[in-house]
């Protein structure tokens, strides 16, 4: 219809594909990126030292390599370690897991400066009072700071989000078929490469755009009772 | 220090409990292949593998009494893949080198064919260094091919490393590259396709066994002799009962095998 | 294990200073198509604004993949017109095409940026250079501008470290940067770890530099800001 001689639908898939992998990840993300953040505000400093390698290790390293190393390279090792310790068997990470998993590690280095950020900017006048009123830190980080350090994050994470649905187009290099991937095979099989990937760039424009509106709603949602100055 | 220390021993023990290994009984073979390799092996419209590849890959698992199953992998994945243990073998027009020996084991071939440059009817390039300086050469990146290019003419020619055969075959239609050098008998689709009207072989075949290894194999793990040993049978058995001569002939009117 | 990395170190450092020319070109190209896109932006004339709020929108809102398959294999689906725009020889080439795709993606990110800053100039020192009887160009050129940058330049930092990764992505289309070289190295000797973790630490290097100069030229412009140790003495 479009020009693609009945590749539209394979376009189609891909991109729905995309968008699985992308909210998969961005959870992950969000879950690596608290942890990393009480892990940067830690009284420990093996704790703080780690998480400090975990951001500026996937933070300067391009993703392309990670994602190759983390495919190829993670399950080797764990099964080196296993036939080392003497037991064989066999880890198979299907792509989308192994996608997912590395996008969301990679995002997860991203998030954690959110989220510290997001803590920071936390007035410490709440947590005091939280405090005064006899709750214990876990407490209080549940019921008083992590509530409201949402409002702060969101900015930031919508925009974490904006690059990872992005990153997802590298994905293609391990086989996935998302929508960079169909879009190749479909710009292969056709001979049309400009009218395909075309094609695929309107999809990311229109997840854009959705995305967009999605994050101009929920922060409106956050911001909720918050005077504005 | 206690929760991190958790952490460590929950995701170990989340790995063992990962798939028990398909042992030293092979039941079900699984084979990683390229698929995008025509006419040895690719993907159709609906993404069944097709190819010369996998109608042998198939006539072996009968031969065996296993169960195939296949796994597509890009072509620069494909070792790695196999030491990952991501497949059991690897059959995808994987020549048999001595570098990759040192890697993995391979079984008896199953078919030898040269390689062969591909350039623009008419151009009569000059098959040496003196004849090749300055010009663009393409090849399938992490083949054999792309190897011997590198050493032979690497420090007179500018190489472009491509996914696929496909990819360069596309780029020497347009004008991207001068030459490709490949397998002589991948070329056939394209130099048949119209893109290819205006292309031809140029020079001669190469078979240089420190290149291009004693011909074409079944890439196995060191750790799985047996399942070596059990390819290699099956290969000489669908030889000698005619399973091999009729899928050949499916493909090509002459003898992929060689000698 | 190291004498494979020794063996590679050559090709690895061609790799590196591809990368670092990829990098140079499409920060430099994309900076300065992004200065009048950024005044564009922000202008009231709408049909001014709107090309280039397109632009950015689709450089932002679409992969680099995309955009980089979408320059280097699409030029070769139009050919013929190229051919006869007398533009093909530049496409035929895939250095060009990486740099077009990455600096027209630079320029994107890099205006949005910018217009961030011009919008966040005070008022008042706008309000003050009006008064000195400053208007149109030279406001721009001796108010505006300056500080546009200086506010934009912590955020114009993490674009040019995204651009130094990104150039990671031409090693798909043929152009052999850093990763490029790693890749082809790592499928000839099968050693994928050590390839990949070498040319890891080799970005990791890559980003420190440009960071600790990027943060030196924020120090430099900024330091009328920073508060100083000791009072100075007024006479």
């Amino acid at each position: 219809m479009f020009g693609l001689g009945g590749y539209e639908t394979l376009l189609l898939e891909g991109a729905w594909l995309t968008i699985m992998v992308g909210l998969m990840s961005m959870c992950l993300a969000i879950f690596f990126g608290l942890a990393g953040a009480l892990a940067k505000l830690s009284t420990a400093w093996p704790v703080r030292a780690l998480a400090e390698v975990y951001t500026t290790l996937l933070r300067g390293v391009p993703e392309l390599v990670l994602i190759l190393l983390i495919y190829y390279g993670f399950p080797t090792l764990i099964q080196d370690i296993g036939s080392a310790m003497g037991l064989e068997f066999i880890i198979d990470f299907n792509p989308f897991i192994a996608g997912t998993c590395t996008i969301g590690i990679i995002y997860g280095a991203f998030t954690t400066e959110v989220f510290r950020g997001a803590y920071m900017a936390v007035p410490k006048g709440q947590i005091e009072a939280a405090r005064a009123a006899g709750m214990n830190r876990a407490l209080t980080f549940r019921r008083v700071t992590l509530p409201q350090m949402w409002r702060f994050a969101l900015p930031g994470l919508g925009n974490v989000w904006m690059v990872l649905i992005k990153a997802t187009a590298l994905i293609s290099v391990i086989q996935l078929p998302e929508l960079m991937r169909n879009a190749d095979i479909a710009s292969r099989s056709t001979r049309k490469p400009f009218t395909a990937f075309f094609l695929a760039s309107c999809i990311y424009l229109a997840i854009t755009l959705v995305s967009m509106l999605v994050q101009k709603r929920a922060e409106a949602w956050a911001n909720r009772g918050i005077r504005r100055a | 220090m206690k929760r991190l220390l958790t952490i460590i021993a929950a995701v170990l023990a989340l790995a063992m409990l990962a798939a028990p290994a398909m042992a030293k009984d092979w039941k079900t073979v699984r084979v990683g292949t390229e698929g995008a390799y025509p006419p040895f092996n690719r993907v159709d419209e609906n993404g069944q593998l097709q190819g010369f590849d996998i109608d042998i890959a198939n006539a072996l698992c009968k031969e065996m009494g296993v169960q195939c199953d296949f796994v597509v992998q890009d072509w620069d994945g494909l070792i790695p893949g196999l030491l990952a243990k991501k497949y059991d073998c690897i059959i995808a027009s994987m020549s048999m080198t001595p570098e990759r020996k040192q890697r993995v084991d391979f079984t008896d071939k199953y078919y030898q064919t040269p390689a062969k440059f591909v350039a623009a009817k008419g151009s009569n390039f000059e098959i040496s260094k003196a004849g090749l300086k300055g010009k663009i050469v393409g090849v399938q990146g992490g083949t054999t091919h792309e190897n011997f290019v590198t050493d032979k003419f690497g420090d007179v020619v500018d190489i472009k490393p491509y996914k696929t055969l496909d990819e360069a075959c596309s780029d020497l239609a347009i004008g991207r590259v001068d030459l490709v050098l490949g397998d002589s008998v991948a070329f056939v689709e394209f130099l048949g396709s119209p893109d290819g009207k205006g292309y031809g072989f140029t020079g001669p075949g190469y078979t240089d066994v420190a290149y291009f290894g004693e011909g074409i194999g079944i890439a196995v793990r060191k750790e799985n002799p047996e399942l070596t040993e059990m390819l290699s049978k099956a290969i000489a058995a669908i030889r000698a009962d005619g399973t091999y001569k009729t899928i050949n002939a499916k493909y090509f009117d002459f003898d992929i095998y060689g000698d | 294990m190291f004498d494979l990395i020794a063996k590679s170190l050559p090709r690895l450092c061609d790799g590196t200073v591809v990368t670092i020319w990829l990098t140079v070109l499409s920060v430099s190209i994309g900076l300065c198509m992004a200065v009048p896109m950024s005044l564009a932006l922000v202008a009231k004339n709408r049909m001014v604004r709107w090309p280039v709020t397109a632009f950015t929108f689709y450089f932002r809102g679409t992969p680099l993949l995309v955009q980089i398959f979408l320059i280097y294999f699409g030029s070769g689906q139009f050919r013929a017109v190229l051919d006869g725009a007398g533009l093909w020889l530049f496409f035929r080439d895939a250095y060009f095409c990486a740099v077009l795709a990455l600096a027209l993606n630079h320029a994107g990110y890099a205006a949005e940026i910018l217009r961030g800053g011009i919008m966040g100039v005070a008022h008042g020192e706008i309000e003050a250079a009006r008064a000195c009887g400053m208007s149109g160009a030279k406001l721009y050129r001796r108010i505006i501008m300056p500080i546009a940058f200086r506010l934009a330049w912590p955020a114009y930092t993490n674009e040019v470290v995204f651009m130094l990764q990104a150039t990671s992505l031409v090693s798909i289309v043929t152009v052999m940067d850093l990763t490029g070289q790693a890749r082809s190295i790592a499928s000839r000797t099968y050693a994928i770890y050590e390839m990949y973790v070498t040319a890891a630490i080799f970005y990791l290097v890559l980003v420190y530099v440009l960071l600790y100069c990027f943060r030196r030229v924020e120090k430099r412009i900024s330091a009328h800001l920073h508060a100083r140790a000791t009072p100075v003495a007024t006479a």
